[in-house]
């Protein structure tokens, strides 16, 4: 930064709003008070108070669950779509299925879950399935929008690699699928974790289509928190959102320690074979 | 769903020497592919035809669902709406026919009560500012990042990204300490004298307003920064090198310059803002009227299924035009990106 001035201001206050409410929530976490905003001393109470609530607790192993196997499916789905796009020039149908890729960007989620919710009602009463609404209802829906993260993160990694690596494999005789696996997979490796983590995160966080979409007894961490927020502040909320920023916090801060160095790694062996060739 | 059945069982009706051991995983992959190809599936029609289908079924579909409900008549029944089609026995010929119903009942309801249209302008409207509020606060940061040196706009863009990655619902709740009566910034006020402690910000439309900034900023400085970086530093170095003025060369070649990016930010912000619901139920009062707080209401409280499918057909109506502009400015800067 040249100029100190404006821009550095306008970067620290960026930050200061980003962060500081997080932080302010993680501090009363800590609160002993009940009343969220008066400070009663240091006490990890709510802490242990979230570790009896078996309620919560049931509700979030649900959403682990959930997460976990929608963000696996968007990421096969969205990584075949990402594949679609970047690299298989003009097909029939290409304009409409970009457009069904980025359009889950943007739609409201009030309107995914509804017209879900709407097809599951419809498939229900022409096949019989899916038979009542829950967990795979669930899945089925964190799918179909986290499938549109992950294409995209995919096709700008497609976008920016070099096609001779590809190419060169394609000359020396390798089959288009084990091109796949033995070259682009490997270098497109990032985009897919990352891809996953997106996808995972997005699932955990929904209320709005899950809402929507779920049964009785499939009730997601999200829908538990929306309802005890809804009137109010709860000192148990505070310690659980210090509980997922840490966790997501580290993960992240991980993730992206190794993809950095795994990009190294990769950058160094290119050299290296550029350089002995 | 059963591909090792199907190889094992292609394996055993295929005539000609059995593969050699070594080679079996490869001759039963080839021997896959060939049946593939017989019923005319080749591997990069799998590749295209699943994701396809996959969002034909889970994403186009249901809006036509949506729409054939939309015409339909509100009942009490299991499911709460009136069948669209329905085969009816003719009496006089004993065929039967098929009677189409349609009924506007809902869309002119939309149209009857106030209460929706003032939702959809008072949806705009905040989403509009919440817009502008994210763009005046962004691009200053987005901008800031791309002048870093190079080794610290990573870590710079990861600290805009890192909230976004935690709970949104989490973040959201994290603003009603901080506004409500007693909170965080009444209490700070009322320490200064200016207002008593019973001052709220939560409840109110301001509320809303930074909910959706805090929660949108992210989609906003993304795009923005990634056409800031890419943007040429030479043309500012010839600007300068011609005498203009450094927030002359900004207002004529930074900023033309980073309009897609504006585009594509404004829009990743604007168009689900419309339709929020989380927001407007946790921060705004029950005056604040939101579009996707109606639909959420006509079909959790109310019940009324065509009505709430009809709303959401119009606010899919008014938000056409904005999508397509954004998956138009999506495309370009794809395009941008390959040809880099």
């Amino acid at each position: 930064m040249k100029r100190f001035g404006f821009l550095a201001w306008a970067l620290w206050f960026g930050y200061a709003f980003l962060y500081v409410p997080i932080g302010l929530l993680i501090l009363y976490s800590f609160n002993d008070s009940r009343l969220v905003t008066v400070w009663g001393g240091f006490s990890t109470r709510w802490y242990g108070e979230l570790m009896r609530n078996d309620q919560l607790i049931d509700a979030a192993l649900l959403s682990l669950r959930i997460a976990a196997s929608s963000a696996t499916f968007a990421v096969v789905l969205g990584t075949m779509a990402g594949l679609a796009m970047v690299r298989f020039g003009r097909f029939r149908g290409r304009t409409l299925f970009g457009g069904m890729i980025t359009a889950p960007l943007v739609m409201p989620e009030v309107i995914t879950g509804l017209s879900l919710l709407l097809l599951f009602v419809a498939m229900e009463q022409l096949v019989g399935w899916p038979a009542g609404r829950g967990v795979t209802t669930i899945t089925i829906a964190h799918t179909t929008f986290s499938m549109a993260y992950v294409a995209v993160i995919v096709q700008s990694r497609l976008v920016s690699l070099d096609e001779s690596l590809e190419e060169a494999a394609m000359d020396l005789g390798a089959r288009p699928a084990k091109v796949f696996f033995v070259i682009t997979l490997p270098i497109i490796a990032p985009a897919i974790v990352s891809g996953w983590l997106l996808a995972f995160t997005l699932s955990l966080d929904d209320l709005v289509i899950a809402s929507f979409v779920s049964g009785p007894g499939s009730t997601t961490l999200p829908m538990v928190i929306f309802s005890s927020v809804k009137f109010g502040v709860s000192p148990q909320i505070n310690a659980l959102a210090t509980i997922i920023v840490l966790v997501v916090a580290t993960g992240i801060f991980i993730a992206s320690l190794l993809m950095a160095r795994q990009e190294k790694q990769r950058q160094r062996d290119e050299q290296m074979a550029l350089q002995g060739g | 769903m059963s591909r090792e059945g199907f190889a094992a069982g292609d394996d055993r009706t295929s005539a000609g020497p059995p593969a050699a051991p070594a080679d079996a995983p490869t001759g039963r992959g080839s021997a896959v592919a060939a049946v593939l190809r017989r019923v005319g599936l080749s591997g990069r029609r799998v590749v295209v035809a699943v994701p396809y289908l996959w969002l034909l079924l889970f994403f186009l579909i249901p809006f036509l669902i949506v729409f054939r409900i939309s015409f339909s008549e509100a009942l009490i029944a299991q499911p709460p709406y009136s069948a669209l089609l329905e085969w009816l026995e003719d009496p006089d010929f004993g065929e039967l026919k098929l009677q189409i119903t349609l009924t506007l009942t809902s869309y002119l309801r939309l149209f009857d009560d106030s209460l929706y249209i003032v939702a959809y302008l008072s949806s705009v409207k905040m989403a509009f500012i919440s817009t502008v509020l994210c763009l005046l606060i962004g691009y200053p940061m987005a901008y800031a990042i791309a002048q870093a040196r190079p080794s610290l706009r990573g870590p710079l863009m990861m600290l805009v990204v890192l909230p976004f990655w935690t709970s949104f619902l989490i973040r959201v709740y994290a603003w009603i300490g901080i506004l409500k009566a007693n909170g965080i910034v009444s209490n700070a006020l009322a320490a200064l004298g200016l207002v008593d402690e019973h001052f709220e910000i939560l409840y109110s439309d301001i509320a809303v307003y930074i909910g959706i900034t805090y929660t949108y900023l992210p989609f906003m400085i993304l795009p923005l920064y990634a056409t800031l970086e890419r943007m040429d530093r030479s043309l500012l170095e010839a600007a300068a090198d011609l005498g203009c003025r450094p927030w002359k060369a900004f207002l004529t070649v930074t900023l033309p310059l980073s309009v897609p990016g504006i585009i594509a930010g404004s829009l990743l912000v604007f168009i689900p803002a419309v339709g929020e619901f989380v927001i407007p139920e946790l921060l705004g009062g029950p005056d604040t009227l939101m579009i996707g707080r109606v639909l959420w209401n006509e079909f959790f409280a109310n019940r009324d299924w065509p009505v709430a499918s009809a709303v959401a057909i119009a606010l899919l109506m008014f938000l056409v035009v904005p999508i397509m502009v954004f998956q138009y400015v999506q495309g370009r800067q794809q395009d941008a990106e390959a040809r880099r």
